[in-house]
């Protein structure tokens, strides 16, 4: 855990301890539950574009979120949504979806693109989205199996400026055509 | 006894430990099956009972509905523009079976909140140790001169889906180029805020690419609307020329029909011709919840926002359109957020728990151009046991809001109509 993060958390639970007074507290699956008609139930999404939540980790989420309640990470409706809770709700909403499984979304992918997607992967995508994007404990949110509009809406952001890459990928997707990118986003939309 | 409860029981006795003190019939009762019966099988209805069923397996759930499919409101606006079909809106009960819910084809035609009883038109007979109480609206047709369901097949009102939505969409695809459509939004409060004014976006998309000497005229019961800025933006950015609104300061609504001429009289006393005449009339809670004493002066039920039990007969919870559960509005993701909220509560309660802390979500869209999505969120809390928004959250798509973002909004809100309606009924 970033020291970063340890600061941030310990910020808002003060704040929630503040509040706690004025309102309940829902369980983790109350919460979580609310996410069921936009994002699936479970958070596994039926599409096209919002994402699944479920099987990404509780880290991954919270950072999310935080990011989208801040105006950070760009949204349309996300952020308005996410200033309704708090970063420990947040995390308890994190915990049902980190414990289920990974979903794949039935969609169609193109066999050319996921095959140099694949390249293009092991080359620069892996060392962070380790599992071609199924490792939840990178930290680095579910890439595999994802809403093919949902990830293109993501990099279409990374590469805007709506959101900020992290340096590491910022350096790697500089070096990478459009082709190569939409090829990569074919091939995370195709796992299985 | 009359407080004796299944809860106070095991508090009392210890549980099955004194059942030979206390007797096997009490056992019986407290270790039989839960029953829980819902009354409709629309959005709050249905959700309930899967959630019910997700949250303790052993409850015996059975919804009674008397239609064998259920057509979303939410997009049937899209069947009027000609893109969604029929189809894509209609929803069966097989996916909810598969979960273990019994579902009863019959109408109810009351309840006997003392001997907790559901009964049916058919003569069936259902007790309960808790009813869910579903029925979403009744139109009041008697509050438009000339308006009752005989009218509403020449004048629909398409505010159930389903046939009316046919009728609606039948009507405005036969109609010539350079006729008028009227809409007749209701008062408040009613289903679906957004709704009447996405209809004249999704009829609006349809006559610009179609028949573009048509207009619309809106005829409002009221002289602000949700979503209203949104919405004269992208009447003024697609359908200039097409859709005019009129607040009811201007026209007086529509005060009466002449069904068969084809003519609305407003409440100043003008009266106009529309081949395609649109009439929402006010609304009530669905029939079943006044038959069985469930609603108060407003015509809606009045219930306790913490598990949205009825505060004029326990046991029966009502969820959905027909409860007074403001600030949360009349939406299908409303009605779903209450849904799961009293299935916590219900399943909490029936095992001796307390009901648990509530949250609440509403999110919705509505597709006002191709590609141009609005929405509007906000999150919910209990707050001194009454529906609190909290502060800074939700609100609008912004004024301003990209191309780029409102296309997406148009993806998103596919997304909610898949997601939602598999979290319902599959």
């Amino acid at each position: 855990m970033s020291l970063k993060r340890i600061i941030s958390i310990t910020l808002s639970a003060g704040l929630v301890l503040g509040a706690a007074s004025v309102s309940a507290e829902p369980t983790g699956q109350m919460l979580a539950d609310t996410c069921a008609g936009c994002h699936g139930t479970d958070g596994v999404s039926t599409g096209p574009a919002a994402p699944h939540l479920a099987g990404m980790s509780s880290v991954y989420l919270v950072d999310s979120m935080n990011q989208f309640k801040s105006g950070e990470r760009a949204s349309t409706i996300m952020g308005r949504i996410a200033k309704g809770y708090t970063e420990e709700q947040y995390a308890a909403m994190g915990e049902v979806f980190a414990a289920q499984d990974i979903p794949s979304a039935d969609q169609k992918t193109d066999a050319d693109k996921v095959a140099a997607g694949a390249k293009v992967y092991e080359d620069s995508c892996e060392k962070c989205h380790d599992e071609k994007g199924a490792l939840a404990d990178d930290d680095s949110g579910i890439l595999a199996g994802q809403w093919l509009p949902y990830l293109q809406y993501s990099m279409e952001d990374f590469k805007s400026g709506a959101r900020e890459m992290p340096k590491k990928m910022a350096k790697k997707v500089k070096k990478l055509d459009d082709a190569q990118i939409e090829a990569t986003l074919h091939f995370f939309a195709s796992q299985k | 006894m009359k407080k004796f409860t299944r809860r106070n029981f095991v508090k009392v006795v210890g549980g099955t430990a004194a059942v030979s003190a206390v007797g096997a019939p009490v056992f019986s009762i407290a270790s039989g099956t839960k029953k829980v019966v819902v009354i409709g099988g629309g959005t709050a209805g249905a959700t309930a009972a899967k959630y019910i069923k997700r949250g303790d397996s052993s409850i015996d759930v059975t919804i009674i509905e008397p239609n064998k499919h259920y057509h979303t409101c939410y997009l049937s606006n899209e069947v009027l523009s000609g893109h969604r079909t029929m189809e894509s809106i209609r929803f069966g009960y097989d996916g909810l079976k598969g979960h273990g819910i019994n579902i009863v084809h019959d109408m109810v035609s009351g309840i006997d909140a003392g001997a907790k009883k559901v009964m049916t038109a058919g003569g069936q007979s259902f007790d309960y140790d808790r009813c869910i109480v579903a029925p979403g609206i009744s139109l009041r047709y008697d509050t438009i001169g000339g308006y009752s369901e005989e009218a509403a097949q020449m004048m629909p009102h398409a505010w159930k889906a389903g046939e009316q939505t046919q009728i609606l969409r039948d009507q405005v695809h036969a109609m010539k180029d350079g006729g008028t459509v009227i809409i007749a939004p209701p008062p408040n409060p009613f289903r679906c805020p957004p709704g009447p004014y996405e209809r004249a976006c999704q009829i609006g998309m349809y006559l610009k690419a179609n028949k573009p000497k048509s207009k619309i005229v809106i005829l409002d019961a009221k002289k602000k609307f949700s979503k209203m800025k949104l919405f004269m933006q992208a009447f003024d950015r697609h359908y200039k020329g097409i859709i005019e609104w009129h607040s009811v300061e201007e026209t007086g609504g529509v005060a009466s029909v002449d069904a068969k001429a084809g003519t609305i009289t407003t409440g100043k006393g003008d009266t106009m011709k529309g081949d395609v005449v649109n009439i929402i009339p006010a609304q009530h809670a669905g029939s079943i919840a006044k038959t069985a004493g469930l609603t108060n002066d407003s015509g809606w039920c009045p219930v306790d926002h913490a598990t949205f039990e009825s505060t004029i007969h326990k046991g029966i919870h009502v969820i959905g359109d027909a409860a007074i559960q403001k600030p949360l509005p009349k939406s299908g993701y409303a009605a779903s957020s209450e849904a799961k909220v009293t299935a916590a509560a219900v399943v909490n309660l029936l095992n001796g728990n307390q009901p648990g802390d509530p949250s609440w979500v509403n999110t919705c869209y509505s597709i006002v151009g191709p590609d141009d999505a609005i929405s509007v969120a906000m999150v919910y809390n209990l707050v001194d046991g009454k529906v609190a928004k909290i502060k800074g959250s939700g609100g609008l798509t912004p004024m301003d809001s990209s191309a780029t973002d409102r296309a997406r909004e148009v993806q998103y809100a596919y997304s909610w109509f898949n997601n939602i309606t598999s979290d319902i009924f599959m």
